[in-house]
């Protein structure tokens, strides 16, 4: 085992944790708003790949604008399920409205699988197909896209929450909801602000990953699990926490399938889930005895 | 309202359960045939025929995992039914194919499954698409005594045999011995592997293992992958660096192009072959220039027109791809010919022996030099499976096109032996 | 958004024990009208494929009844309980078909092996304040789907392994004759539901409520609560277990790694909340009517599973507390509608 091949392992993880990384914030959104783990998470990046994919392929659009349009697709979609699924209910359990969330993915899905069929769409990679050699490890020029997607959104957002007027909201809303309340700060606002930007960044996952992934209706399911995953990892509901947990669990799938097993990578990943449960329950960024 | 239901809530507990007994007793006197079935085509007008239908099941996994193979099958068996009745059905007779989706689920099998030969009376079962799917039901059916012809290729479908239950699909033990054969020819002798850990992928990998010793290979590296996989580097990466003169990847779906891509991208230098699980245009779309020189055994379905024009199949595989394309608008595949073979075999069974689960069972049982999209069918009492090697060819991708390996490879590889089974 | 909008204002108990004495009377009789139903059903449904349906349903039920007594009493999530019907249904698989153990006492060992299972991964985790046993849940069921698949030699891999049948003492259950093995099927969810009625009855069964509505006010009681809660989850995974077996040994005689995974521990989530968690019959009602709303959806073709997503989130907006409870006021709303139209109508008549 050379220390190349290690380098290359840690590059190519590092490159799928991104991607985990984003989905991680797109859970931890939610969930700082209403508590609840949104199980629809996966099919927003679904959304954001199949549409970019279709708006190239289908309608000719450029790159740049597919994209836009994805992403305020999804949104709508994230508004949408806010609106119409989650607002009603909000005054039920947190199972509850977990369960919805989950009638929504089968709901998105469902209607992925009729309009675009089963099968996968590819999508051209942004700027080329041709590998880039660092020290010794390839990686193509559309992870560099993945890590700059996430590494820009992630700024994006410490920047919204940071200097933002309903950034603020959102954290007062996610440290004492009652408290933001008698604040004048409406609640139900909040957690539309959270879908809508849960939505987008799950969008914006799924149209970097696709070039590398190919769209498909069905690839929500288990980058949503892998994303939920690092969102425990880095600590529920905290932003930071989510994106490092995204790419410690990118790296560690990759040095587990190269260096340990890779039949066992998917469980590997959730190996290391447990053992962090056990010995740091709050996850790695988490608050010390924080509810999860 | 946490604790357990009241006396209040007795009337609903019994109202609920009397439902369920209203509904099930209620149900058996509404038949579900009313229901147009999916993709449901309107009756022909001309040259229809009269009398009883005749009923064939269709099992597909039109939704689930294995959606990309089981869509094809059932729009398949859809236009087949369309054509048969246009033509005069069989003997005067219509046939009518129940369509059921599996989900890609076993439990979910076996109840369509049970449906379809108890309340919808069918003669006979064509698909499912997977192996697993396929499993669940081969006891039920040996017990009710309906044949069965399945859509999926694992041999312990076939083998060993069961009375009622046969398939159609190019076996990976053909597969892999065709792709044998094209290594000798190159004086490739040692492998490494990369198989899908999926039904598919593992019965690959075991036939890989155990055709190599007596092919004179050696399989230097052994690395699995998920379906659902994005990221293949790392496995790659292990087989770069190993001493393999060709990498053998087994698997179906977007797994094997990403694979095929990954390799390209990491500067592979050695042949990347792939198996047949892999012979659709998604694959070339998928990997780009990563598929350009990917060789794989293949269905002569897929170079139609570059066969030979005294190929016995050739007519009926150009006319299969013409009329698929021309119904559905998009480009027929080796697994919507699996449900074609099976659909015709069970035809061609109910026009020489009848209509009785027994006779078409005899019927297909008897079937021999068949000519069908997969290759040329003969079944016989200890042979439930029957293709050979010889059903598939090598052909690799030049310029994002399909081409037929030149033929002095693709020979050598079916002389070395003939399994029947 | 918490759980204090679920509480509904209770009639107040005349007497504790009359209550519970009365409460108990109606449970006997509840369930023995579901042993009567069981018994006579066969004889009005005659079609095989109609009793195929109604044995799934059972096994759905025992699997919903054990997640129930941990959701509903001691409000904790398992997000991968398809991992111990798992456990479960390859244990005494492999034990039966591989090794050539009888069914019965393989099905005590599955048991045993899933219990352990489940008291290692709930004993660390339920010792904690908040949802940690769900996010464990998710990790083990993902890690037993894994094994399934990879442990070729033993499991067989995705391309799955066949069962035999259970045998009792020389007899064999013919499992191919759906009949008799509805009625073991459903003889099996007779007894768990007598078992779960009572334990949740108990005294741990009370002071597992006591927990879900305040885990602090039982923590004062005098309630180890992380014990508790340890117990339940434990039952709850044997539940699953014993499904298994039945599963195992079922008309397929087939086992493969798909039933056991992901998608099958959302399905059970969902079927108990659907039906009300926290409630006797909640299981039953969820059970029922998510079997029902896929039979009644299959000629949809590929809207199917759309419409199911649809229904799904329109009873849970309509319904929070689940079918079972909706139903119940329902039924009392339109009795009291009825007395009172009644009442007015014998008031005009006077």
């Amino acid at each position: 085992m050379t220390a190349v091949q290690v380098w290359q392992f840690f590059l190519s993880g590092l490159t799928t944790g991104g991607t985990y990384a984003l989905i991680a914030l797109g859970f931890s959104l939610v969930y700082n708003a209403t508590g609840v783990i949104n199980f629809a998470q996966g099919e927003f990046v679904m959304l954001g790949g199949m549409i970019t994919a279709t708006a190239i392929a289908a309608w000719g659009l450029p790159l740049w604008l597919a994209a836009l349009i994805a992403v305020a697709i999804t949104t709508v979609v994230g508004l949408v399920l806010d609106r119409a699924a989650i607002r009603p209910a909000r005054h039920s359990s947190v199972v509850v409205l977990i369960i919805i969330t989950v009638g929504a993915s089968i709901f998105i899905r469902g209607l992925a699988s009729i309009i675009w069929g089963p099968n996968e769409r590819p999508l051209p990679a942004f700027s080329g197909e041709a590998p880039i050699v660092i020290f010794g490890a390839t990686i193509t020029a559309q992870s560099l896209w993945v890590l700059g997607a996430t590494l820009v959104t992630a700024l994006i957002m410490w920047a919204i929450f940071e200097y933002t007027i309903v950034g603020k909201a959102m954290r007062a809303c996610a440290i004492n909801p009652h408290a933001a309340q008698l604040c004048g700060i409406e609640l139900s606002r909040m957690v539309s602000w959270s879908f809508a930007l849960a939505a987008a960044v799950g969008a914006i996952a799924g149209i970097v990953l696709a070039p590398i992934t190919m769209a498909q209706y069905n690839v929500g399911t288990m980058l949503g699990l892998k994303g939920f995953c690092a969102a425990i990892l880095g600590g529920l509901g905290n932003g930071l926490g989510g994106i490092l947990g995204g790419l410690v669990l990118g790296v560690l799938e990759a040095l587990g399938a190269g260096l340990v097993s890779s039949q066992y990578k998917d469980a590997i990943a959730f190996i290391v889930l447990i053992i962090v449960l056990l010995i740091r329950p709050s996850g790695l960024l988490g608050r010390e005895g924080g509810d999860p | 309202m946490r604790t357990l239901m009241s006396h209040k809530t007795l009337p609903l507990a019994l109202l609920a359960l009397m439902a369920v007994a209203v509904i099930l007793v209620g149900c058996p006197p509404q038949p579900t045939e009313d229901v147009p079935p999916m993709d449901a085509t309107p009756p022909v007008e001309d040259n229809t025929p009269t009398g009883e239908a005749i009923k064939i099941g269709g099992i597909f996994d039109t939704s689930g995992a294995a959606s990309a193979l089981g869509e094809p099958e059932a729009n398949t068996a859809m236009m087949l039914q369309e054509k048969i009745n246009a033509e005069g059905g069989i003997d005067g007779r219509p046939v009518e194919i129940v369509i059921r989706d599996t989900k890609g689920d076993e439990v979910e099998g076996l109840t369509v499954t049970k449906e379809l030969i108890e309340k919808e009376n069918v003669v006979a079962i064509v698909g499912p698409s997977r192996s697993g799917t396929t499993m669940a039901i081969i006891d039920y059916i040996e017990s009710a005594e309906v044949p069965l012809v399945s859509c999926a290729a694992a041999r312990a479908i076939t083998d060993p045999v069961k009375k009622w239950v046969f398939n159609t699909p190019q076996s990976d033990e053909d597969a892999v011995t065709k792709i044998f054969g094209y290594c000798n020819a190159q004086g490739i002798t040692k492998i490494a592997t990369m198989t899908a850990s999926s039904g598919f992928g593992i019965e690959g990998l075991k036939q890989l293992e155990k055709l190599a010793p007596a092919a004179g290979i050696e399989i230097v590296g052994k690395e699995e992958f998920t379906d659902s996989d994005k990221d293949f580097a790392p496995q790659l990466t292990n087989i770069k660096n190993s001493d393999a003169q060709a990498m053998v990847c087994w698997g179906i779906g977007p797994a094997p192009s990403l694979i095929a891509k990954g390799a390209h991208d990491l500067g592979f230098e050695i042949p990347v072959i792939m198996s047949h699980g892999v012979a659709n245009q998604r694959f070339i779309d998928g990997a780009g220039e990563g598929a350009e020189g990917v060789i794989l055994p293949a269905g002569k379905l897929l170079v139609a027109d570059q066969l030979p024009d005294d190929d016995p199949h050739k007519e009926l595989l150009l006319q299969y791809a013409a009329d698929y394309e021309a119904k559905y608008d998009k480009a027929a595949d080796t697994f919507g010919g699996h449900a074609w073979d099976a659909v015709m075999i069970v035809v061609k069974a109910i026009e020489a022996n009848g209509a009785e689960p027994a006779q078409i069972r005899d019927g297909v049982e008897s079937t021999t030099d068949f000519a069908g999209i997969g290759g040329t069918f003969n079944f016989s009492a200890d042979a439930h499976y029957g293709l050979n090697p010889e059903a598939f060819v090598m052909v690799t991708i030049q310029n994002g096109e399909w081409t037929l390996l030149d033929a002095a490879s693709a020979d050598d590889a079916a002389t070395d032996e003939e399994p029947t089974g | 958004m918490n759980a204090t909008a679920e509480t509904q204002p209770q009639p107040v108990a005349e007497n504790e024990a009359l209550v519970m004495a009365r409460r108990r009377r109606a449970q006997k009789l509840q369930i023995l009208s579901l042993f009567a139903l069981v018994i006579v059903l066969p004889l009005a449904v005659r079609n095989s494929y109609y009793i195929h349906v109604i044995i799934f349903i059972g096994l759905n039920l025992i699997l919903a009844t054990g997640l129930n007594l941990l959701m509903g009493y001691a409000g904790q999530v398992s997000l991968g309980h398809a991992a111990f019907f798992g456990i479960g249904a390859y244990a005494s698989g492999i034990l039966t078909a591989t090794y050539g153990w009888n069914a019965w006492p393989a099905m005590l060992a599955a048991l045993v092996v899933t219990c352990l299972v489940a008291w290692l991964v709930g004993r660390p985790t339920l010792r904690l304040k908040g949802h940690y046993l769900a996010m464990a849940t998710l990790g083990v069921g993902i890690i037993v789907s894994v094994v399934l698949r990879q442990w070729v030699d033993l499991t067989g891999g995705p391309a799955g392994m066949k069962t035999t049948g259970i045998t009792t003492f020389g007899w064999e259950l013919r499992s191919d004759a759906d009949v008799h093995y509805y009625y073991f099927v459903w003889g099996w969810v007779c007894v768990l539901t007598i078992l779960f009625a009572n334990l949740v009855e108990s005294r741990p069964g009370r002071a597992l409520r006591a927990l879900h509505d305040s885990e602090l006010a039982a923590q004062i009681l005098g309630i180890d609560t992380a014990a508790f809660k340890v117990r339940a989850f434990v039952i709850s995974a044997a539940y699953a277990s014993i499904a298994g077996t039945l599963y195992a040994h079922s008309s397929m005689r087939f086992i493969s790694p798909t039933p056991f995974g992901f998608q099958t521990s959302i399905a059970l989530l969902v079927m108990v909340v659907l039906g009300g968690q926290g409630t006797l019959w909640g299981p039953v009602v969820g059970a029922v009517t998510i079997t029902f709303i896929q039979e009644f959806l299959r000629p949809f073709g590929e809207w199917e599973i759309v419409v199911y997503g649809l229904i799904l989130m329109v009873l849970m907006v309509v319904m929070p507390g689940g079918l079972a409870r909706g139903l119940g006021m329902l039924w009392h709303w339109g009795r009291e509608r009825v007395g009172r139209l009644r009442a007015a109508r014998a008031g005009g008549g006077a």
